[in-house]
């Protein structure tokens, strides 16, 4: 699979793909994405850049193991369900603030405090299955 | 009742808990002298309890409780009254002259604390339990007393027999709280009623219920199991590896009477009727015999005495059966007596234990000018359990007799029981109470010796209570014994008897009892091998039988988990969908909810070539001879029903099939490359033929599932509901992600668990994998790699 081409061009597609996905993740609340569809492109794009440029590579630039991530993400997930007890809220009850940043207005949300989460989740999940059959399969 | 009643009522609840908590501390502090602290906490209980004595005297319950789990109707709710008093007054009194005793008689050493903890905790859950009003609360205490007489008879766990002991006494007294659970769900569900209070005041309610029998069963296994009669009785003497004060406190004076506090609780409500007088006294009576016959057959003085609390427990379930007024009276009466004895008699068995070191009653002798205090304590107690005046065990006794000795067969069938059982009960205690004190002493012995007072005060106040008890029974009646009668069948008992001779059969039976309880004395040891020779020839008993269910319980689950989990996927995956087939056509052909024939759809001619393309897809999955091959189309497969999502207008659907599809067949390709799967499938054709049969029937199933749902009128209420408060309560436009993340995101909180949880497991097995298979040739290869890619 180590052609020259795919070496050569995988980074760039991944750092591509990995910016869709984040796009995804962002725009998920009002058109087609979120944090699931968006983990999983981000995922595809930490799978291709394993198979081109190998496994050790990918860990190097996850710096943190890519459970790590999806555990993360969960905290994230449960964090942004208790958020509104503090605001004499009920539990998973989306919190709203509208911030106005130069004419535009930014939506900031506890949803998408939870989107984040899932995405991570499935990031730091699959690419962790993924990396560690790749990681056998170039032994 | 005003508030600050109720609040001290609480502080004696928690008073045993506190002591708890603070016992390690107190050791710590104060050496063994901090028993003297804690044992000021069941004191400061009971003084609380005096305080409402004159009100439980006058028979008007005190409840107090606050809602625990309201939209259940459970509470926290507690009842004083006559019953709960005197036995509350029992746990506690008794409970702080143990608490003086183990600091006598406990070594020093880190475990010390850990003990009083214990056996506070105990007192608490003990207390709780005869207080409690509701019945899950009762539930609740009856298992915390279980659990802390786990622990307390795995005390010394080095020891193998311990850890026995008290994993039997945990599965036998678990095992009937499970059946006690059941039992009071049942007459919760049937009544409504929730509270014993309720219950009490509708006495009729439940015997006339449909589920009376099978309720009255239930409960009984409960209260048999955790009073230990026959065949259920195995548990007390294996306990007795429990340090003495344990055995004095749980497994004489208290836990063991739970059983028998439940049935005098539930005689008004359930007591009375024709399986009750039949099912209560045939266990009593045959508990009382065999358990007097095995406690003669017994040579250490623990097992001896724990021998016969098992047969006391027997005579008072038999007398709580009998169920007339007499004999109720008659069980309020032996039940004090017997709890006052019993516990001074294990506790001077623990004396004995502690400065001869030895419990076997024929290495014992002659300790009586070595330790007088002991000795009389033990000749009380011994006299209070026999029946002899002028001790409480004697009014007792008269009251048994009094109540067996009817003329009808189950009269004279009781009255034999409770003769035979009584005489080799007395006989026991005399064994006890003078054959380690008289006689010369072995030389073994010499450096016996009187210990320190707190380890004799203990029995000897027990002793003395039993004789003064006796001596100014009004007031004892007026305290205790009338009080805690429950009311008889024909409303209030009143318990009258005192010192004196009462002329009639019962003064008879007793001068027969304490004959033949002499002579079955003097002929002790003969008596002994005749018993173990008869015992020897059966072979087997309930303790063996305990051992044998324990094994094939394991062996069984071996062998069922065995069958169940054969560590091969294909067949998991067969008996999955094996399940899914049938789930789906009995339900579809039972319920005749077949789809009718659709009609042929109107489509365009890409929508035909989509529909193409997931057919070939379908078909050369099944027909490649390659498993590459195979993987990839049923990827094409996948991407053209995430095509058809696309065209039916679900973008968000779509999108995450393609996301779906293209993962999994990258990942499936490499499975399969590390799996070293054979690169074809070479299944015969016995194999393939049915397994192709199951994938049809499963996937046919499905299609008719889903074409059936969609002939279905189609409910619009939920997808309207979204459409509408999408954008309105949660700001987003994309109702798909809204429902994933806003009004169904707690659902999405579990699913991410799951995969995180998934992906660890995962991780971990292909881990185990890769320690197996590498070695050092290709450890080194990788190292090099990585060496490699160092920019």
């Amino acid at each position: 699979m180590r052609t020259l081409i795919f070496r050569v061009t995988a980074p760039y597609l991944t750092a591509l793909m990995l910016l869709f996905s984040l796009f995804v993740l962002l725009r998920g609340h009002n058109e087609p994405g979120g944090g699931f569809i968006g983990g999983l492109i981000a995922s595809s794009a930490i799978a291709v850049y394993g198979m081109a440029c190998g496994v050790d590579a990918v860990r190097r630039a996850l710096h943190f193991h890519p459970i790590a991530y999806a555990a993360f993400g969960l905290i994230a997930a449960v964090l942004a369900g208790f958020l509104p007890l503090f605001g004499r809220a009920q539990f998973m009850t989306g919190l709203w603030v509208f911030v106005d940043i130069a004419g535009s207005e930014l939506a900031l949300s506890t949803t998408l405090l939870f989107d984040v989460g899932v995405f991570l989740v499935i990031v730091g999940a699959i690419s962790a299955i993924a990396l560690s059959l790749e990681e056998r399969y170039s032994d | 009742m005003n508030s600050l009643s109720s609040g001290l009522l609480y502080l004696v609840l928690a008073l045993p808990f506190i002591g708890a908590l603070v016992a390690p501390l107190s050791l710590i502090a104060l050496g063994r002298f901090g028993s003297l602290v804690l044992a000021c906490f069941p004191v400061g209980a009971l003084a609380i309890l005096f305080q409402q004595s004159a009100q439980v005297q006058s028979r008007v319950p005190i409840l107090f409780g606050f809602d625990w789990i309201p939209s259940f109707g459970v509470r926290f709710a507690f009842r004083l009254d006559g019953l709960s008093f005197g036995f509350a007054f029992l746990i506690l009194s008794i409970g702080a002259l143990v608490v003086l005793y183990s600091g006598g008689y406990m070594p020093k050493g880190s475990k010390r604390g850990r003990f009083f903890a214990y056996i506070l905790m105990f007192m608490g859950a003990m207390l709780g339990l005869v207080l409690s009003d509701d019945l899950i609360t009762f539930f609740v205490f009856w298992e915390l007393t279980s659990i802390t007489s786990f622990l307390l008879i795995g005390f010394n766990f080095e020891k193998e027999a311990a850890r026995r002991g008290a994993m039997q006494a945990l599965v036998i007294t678990g095992g009937g709280g499970l059946a006690l659970l059941a039992g009071l769900l049942l007459i919760r569900e049937a009544t409504g009623l929730t509270s014993l209070t309720a219950l009490l005041e509708q006495p009729e309610a439940v015997k006339a219920l449909s589920i009376y029998g099978p309720a009255l069963v239930l409960i009984l296994i409960g209260a048999f199991t955790k009073s230990a009669q026959m065949p259920f009785h195995v548990w007390l003497p294996n306990a007795m590896e429990a340090p003495t004060p344990v055995s004095s406190y749980l497994h004489s004076a208290t836990m063991v009477k739970a059983g028998i506090y439940l049935l005098m609780r539930l005689f008004p409500v359930m007591g009375g009727t024709l399986a009750w007088e039949l099912i209560l006294p045939l266990f009593g009576g045959v508990t009382l015999v065999i358990a007097a016959i095995l406690a003669m057959r017994q040579s250490d003085i623990k097992l001896m005495l724990a021998y016969t609390t098992v047969a006391s427990l027997g005579l008072l379930v038999m007398l709580i059966g009998i169920g007339t007024e007499l004999a109720i009276e008659a069980a309020v009466l032996y039940l004090f007596a017997h709890s006052l004895a019993k516990a001074c008699l294990f506790m001077v068995a623990g004396s004995i234990d502690h400065s001869a070191g030895t419990r076997d009653i024929r290495a014992l002798g002659g300790l009586a000018r070595k330790m007088p205090l002991t000795f009389a304590a033990a000749v009380l107690g011994a006299a209070a359990m026999g029946g002899l005046p002028p001790l409480f065990g004697f009014l007792a006794k008269e009251e048994v007799y009094a109540a067996t000795a009817t003329l009808d067969l189950k009269g004279v069938l009781t009255t034999i029981a409770a003769v035979s059982g009584n005489a080799l009960m007395f006989a026991v205690a005399l064994v006890v109470a003078i054959k380690p004190f008289a006689g010369t002493m072995p030389s073994g012995l010499r450096k016996a010796h009187e210990s320190t007072p707190l380890i004799w005060i203990g029995p000897i106040v027990l002793g003395v209570v039993g004789l003064l008890a006796a001596i100014f029974s009004q007031t004892t009646h007026q305290f205790i014994s009338n009080p805690m009668s429950p009311p008889g069948l024909d409303g209030a008992v009143a318990v009258d008897i005192a010192l004196g001779f009462h002329f009639g059969p019962a003064l008879i039976l007793s001068i027969v009892t304490v004959a033949a309880g002499v002579v079955l004395f003097l002929r002790a040891s003969q008596m002994r091998s005749l018993i173990a020779d008869a015992l020897g020839r059966i072979g087997w008993g309930p303790d063996k039988g305990f051992d044998q269910l324990m094994r094939a319980l394991v062996v069984g689950a071996f062998h069922l988990t065995v069958k169940l989990q054969p560590g091969r996927l294909d067949i998991y995956m067969k008996v999955t969908i094996a399940v899914i087939v049938a789930t789906l056509w009995i339900t579809m052909i039972w319920a005749g909810s077949l789809p009718t024939r659709p009609a042929m759809p109107d489509l365009y001619f890409y929508e035909w070539g989509v529909i193409g393309l997931v057919v070939l897809g379908a078909v050369v999955v099944v027909l490649a001879n390659n498993r590459l091959t195979a993987i990839v189309s049923l990827g094409i497969q996948g991407l053209a029903v995430a095509l058809l999502f696309m065209l039916l207008g679900a973008p968000d659907l779509s999108f995450t099939q393609f996301m779906v599809e293209i993962l999994s067949v990258a990942i499936l390709a490499l499975v399969m490359t590390r799996l070293r799967l054979m690169p074809a499938d070479r299944r015969p054709w016995r194999n393939i033929v049915p397994e192709a049969a199951l994938a049809i029937a499963g996937g046919l199933g499905f299609a008719l599932f889903l074409l059936h749902i969609t002939q279905r009128p189609f409910d619009t209420v939920i997808g309207d509901f979204y459409t509408r408060y999408s954008y309105v309560i949660a700001h987003g436009r994309n109702i798909v992600n809204v429902i994933l993340v806003d009004f169904r995101g707690v659902d999405t909180m579990g699913e991410i668990a799951v995969v995180l949880t998934t992906g660890a497991a995962i991780l971990a097995l292909v881990r185990i994998r890769a320690v197996k298979t590498s070695d050092t040739r290709f450890s080194r290869k990788r190292r090099r790699r990585a060496g490699e890619l160092q920019p």
